[in-house]
Formats: structure tokens, sequence, C-alpha cells
């Protein structure tokens, strides 16, 4: 029995979410093999090469993988694939969209968003936005798991001394091409790993206000910046800062939403957070429900305040 | 050009569901059911591309049960020309859906499917990406913008990072997200009209299909709940607790 993982990586280095994976590959209970699709990612493999509990790594390099197309990726997993008892992904927006293709091609079982492995062939995983823990058993020989990273701790990034092995890449697929991104630079730490999450509704008001009021707070913690569906739909907050069921699944440290009322889809993504805090001037706000700190104030005054108290 | 939709019926959005005692399964009897708000975004976006006079005929297919024939028609009264039913009562996973909806592609043969990222119940996030792999399809996953020109689609897409920009040769799977548009209020004159539409029932048989079972479902728990918290008085209070109580800063 061995699981492979397929990497999730920007060619120069390795993702974080790729060693929560790892954690989940050991816990299917036999070796660990990652792949890395990508071009000119020698970098990339070696970094997974020195993670802890890895065997070995399969490095496929080739421009037709160097933004990570779905099509492509997919084949080079599924011309692998049947060594594999387990194939991980991690459940990012990358791992949601290439998994499936590689277990409709394998006709085998999908398992997304495993926050448990209970056995070689047994996951928990949430369904209706985490208001049910469903246990699910895979009736097929191979199983295609992504891995909600929140469930699982990270593996250690260094110890480990993997092998490299170099392999030919399939060819492309010729029906996709890449045309640009605008991802987002920031020095604030990423989202789904941080420690502390500062998270921002629609009571924001304005993109301005937003940033305004929620930047400083997360300065003064050294957090990463959430935002609600509503606030992202109204244009306060960038798409990449939505906690929620189809968003982000975040569970740090610490969590405070300001001006979130809490909507089970919310609630879905940030509910597993150690500590929540929440500041809201509506004291029947749902948001209350899970919050450990409610603080029923205006988030105006109370957020300045809370950086200048800090 | 032609579009195929798939709409699933789900547990409305709003409704807060109970796992049963029994640890079988969620009780969905008497709640109220709507079309999977993705799918909204997918029927109003096809909808959109027929306005544009780029799309000609819309076609949306449901599997499911025969209740599932209310989600084809309010997926009409949005704008759909005609719907399709894959009626079975048996359990419909993503693998057996996506399968179904290949059969349906090779008969419909459609330049775009359109399709939810996810279906708000099971959260599988599998059936479009499954059928792009079976159909030997590109694919175009959580997109906020679509273009159509020159016998291509451009999608700009949510990922992690932000957004990233594609081009797929047709024919050409594509999955909604949030921000792709906002859908349309069916109105009542809509509704009547989708009432004549023609609505064709098929079986998985007459498919050529066999619906199997991938995972079975050992049990389902309500998820552990968090005590209660307090209310703080204030912003002091509250930067004593996280420091002294919770000593998370």
């Amino acid at each position: 029995m061995t699981a492979l993982i397929i990497a999730e990586h920007d060619n120069a280095g390795l993702k974080g979410a790729t060693l929560n994976t790892v954690t989940a590959a050991l816990a299917c209970g036999g070796d660990v093999h990652v792949l890395v699709a990508g071009y000119n990612a020698g970098a990339a493999a070696k970094a997974v090469a020195r993670v802890a509990g890895v065997s070995k790594v399969i490095h496929a390099d080739s421009v037709s993988f160097a933004y990570g197309l779905a099509e492509n990726v997919a084949a080079q997993v599924v011309a692998l694939a049947g060594y594999y008892s387990h194939i991980l992904f991690p459940a990012t927006a990358s791992g949601k969209s290439i998994a499936p293709r590689v277990a409709a091609v394998l006709d085998a079982a999908q398992i997304s968003e495993v926050t448990r492995i209970l056995g070689a062939d047994t996951f928990e995983r949430p369904i209706y936005a985490g208001n049910a823990i469903a246990t699910v058993q895979s009736t097929t020989p191979r199983n295609v798991v992504t891995v909600r990273t929140t469930g699982f701790e990270p593996a250690a990034a260094t110890g480990g001394s993997a092998v490299v092995e170099q392999i030919a890449p399939v060819p492309a697929s010729g029906k996709s091409t890449f045309v640009g991104a605008e991802l987002v630079k920031s020095d604030r730490p990423d989202l789904t790993a941080a420690r502390i999450v500062v998270s921002g509704g629609r009571a924001l008001g304005s993109s301005e206000k937003f940033s305004e009021v929620m930047t400083p707070l997360a300065d003064k913690l050294g957090a990463a910046i959430g935002a609600s569906r509503a606030a992202v739909d109204a244009g306060y907050a960038p798409n990449d800062l939505q906690v929620g069921q189809t968003g982000k699944i975040v569970a740090p440290q610490l969590y405070i939403a300001a001006g979130i009322s809490g909507a089970i889809q919310h609630l879905a993504g940030m509910k597993d957070s150690k500590v929540i805090v929440a500041i809201n001037k509506d004291p029947e706000a749902p948001i209350f429900s899970v919050a450990d700190y409610g603080l029923e104030a205006d988030l105006f005054a109370a957020v300045p305040a809370l950086v200048e108290a800090l | 050009m032609k579009v195929l939709v798939a709409v699933k019926r789900v547990v409305d959005y709003n409704v807060k569901v109970r796992v049963k005692s029994d640890g079988t399964g969620v009780d969905v009897a008497n709640l109220k059911m709507s079309m999977n708000p993705f799918d909204e975004i997918a029927v109003e976006e096809a909808v959109r591309l027929k306005e544009k006079g780029v799309a000609t005929e819309i076609v949306a297919v449901s599997c499911g049960s025969a209740r599932c024939e209310e989600t084809l028609r309010t997926a009409m009264a949005i704008g759909a020309d005609r719907g399709i039913l894959v009626e079975t009562t048996e359990e419909l996973q993503p693998l057996s859906v996506a399968k179904l909806l290949k059969a349906l592609v090779e008969k419909e043969q459609p330049q775009l499917v359109i399709l939810g990222k996810q279906a708000i119940d099971d959260d599988a996030n599998q059936t479009g990406q499954m059928l792009a792999a079976l159909a030997d399809l590109p694919q175009a996953t959580f997109a906020s913008r679509v273009e159509m020109a020159g016998g291509k689609t451009t999608v700009t897409r949510e990922v992690d990072g932000g957004l990233e920009t594609i081009s797929l040769t047709l024919p050409a799977v594509v999955t909604t997200d949030l921000r792709l548009n906002e859908p349309r209020y069916v109105t009542l004159p809509n509704i009547m009209k989708a009432k004549k539409k023609p609505l064709e029932t098929v079986t998985p048989e007459e498919l050529g299909v066999a619906i199997k079972p991938y995972l079975k479902t050992l049990n389902v728990a309500e998820p552990a709940k968090r005590s209660a918290g307090v209310k703080v008085p204030d912003v002091a209070t509250l930067v004593q607790k996280l420091k002294t109580e919770a000593k998370v800063i």
C-alpha cells in the first residue's frame, strides 16, 4: 500500500498545504510518494525530498505544467496511478480542480475535504456546510482524496531525505492554455495557515473602510485578513479572502470577526478556530453563538480601540 | 451554439439540516428544496449567453427522483429552452452523475456545459471536473467571468491567490463560482411559460449507464458543539481575557 501526493508548489518552492497532506497520507498506512509536476521545478522537488515521512519524490518537468493546467497534470497523475492505493491532493483550488479528473478516469471513489482518516478505506468529511459529519467507506480499490488542511497538522518540512526520480512528462492536452493571472502579493501570512485571522463583514460599508479598519488590526497582530461572502460580493475585499463553505476553510488559534453576522455558510469556514472573538453591534447576530468572547459594540469604535489596547 | 446546464435539487440554503438520531443520514423530509445556488448561477450564465446571441439553445438536465422536475421547471423559468430529467430512485454519487451527463453530452453535442462548482448538500465539488475528464474535454472551474470568441472560451477563475484566466477550445466544461453573475428573479409569466416547455424523461438504463455506489455512508453525526462563550463589556476586558484566559495573544 503506497500513497501518492500531488504537491502544491510554485515551481520555486513548496506550498504549506502539501505538508498537511503528507500527514494525512501517512495516516492511510503505507509509504508516501510525492509527485512534483512543474516547469523548472527542481527547487520544489528538492524541498519535497526534505519533508519528513516522504520516501520518494517523482519529478515531471514540462512547460505544459508551468501553470498547473488541470488537463495536463491529471493526465500525468493517471499515467502514474497504477501503483498506488491512495492518491491525495490538498483541498486547494488546484487540488479540487484536478482530483476529480483523476478519479473519473480511474473509476475510483473520490472523498472530498477529508478531515479525519479512520482507516485505509474509511474517512470523515463534513457535509451540509459542516452541519453534519459523514463517515464514509470507499468501495473501490483506489481512493482519490482531497485533504482539508485544517484537519491535519503539517509534517516537518525538514528531516527527510527522499530520493528524487525524474520521469518523462506526458504530452500536453492542447485544449487549454494559460492566459494570465492577477495574484495578490502580500507580506501577510497565508490565510489558511495563519495563527491569527481577522475578518471583516458587510458592516464595514466600503472597500476603503475595510482596509482602513481591518489593516491596522492585522498589522498589530501579525494576522491574515479574511472576509465574509457579503463583504466580498459587495467588493469590499478580494475573492481570495472569502472565508466560508465555498471559500477558504480556516482554523487559526484566534479568529476575530468584525461586523460579520455569522451565516451558516460563514461559520462553516471558521468554527474550528481555537478561540473566536465576535465584534458586532447586533446582540442577536448568530456569530455570538459560536464566539468564545462576544463584544457587543460598533466595530468602527471597538476595532481601533482594540488596536490601541493590544 | 447549444449549451447544456446541469441542475441539482438540494435542501434550500437557508435551511439548517438535522442529523437523524440513528446516524443514517440527514433528515430531509418536509424541508424546503431548491435549485443548488451555484447551478442557478450556471443557468443564468447560459441565459445571458443566449441573450447576447452567442447561445442558440439551452438544455437543462437534472438527475434524480421525479421531483427534480420542479428544479428543471425553475431552470426553464429562468430561460432554459427545454429540460431532460434522468429519473432514478437510486442514490446518485458525483461519478454516476458525471457518467449520465457524459451520455447526454454525446447525444446532445453541446459546445459548452455549465455546472455549479459544488452542491451545497454533499459539498463534493467533483461532478463538472469528472464530466470533463470522461468526455475528454477541457475545463475551467470556479469561473467568475466567461467570454466566448473564435471557437474558444476565455474564463477567469477564482483561485487561492486571486484570479487566473485560461482559454479553452470548445467544446468545454465550465463550473461557476459566486461572482459570475447574480441570477434574476423568476417572474410569474415566466413560471407559466416554463410549464409549457418540453421536458423529456429518460432512465440511466436508456443512457447505458449503470449506477453504482463508490462510497458507502457508515454514519452521519452532529459536529462537535462549541461551548457557549461569554459576552465581554468592553475592549479592555476582551484584551485581558485573550491574554490571561485564552492565552492566544
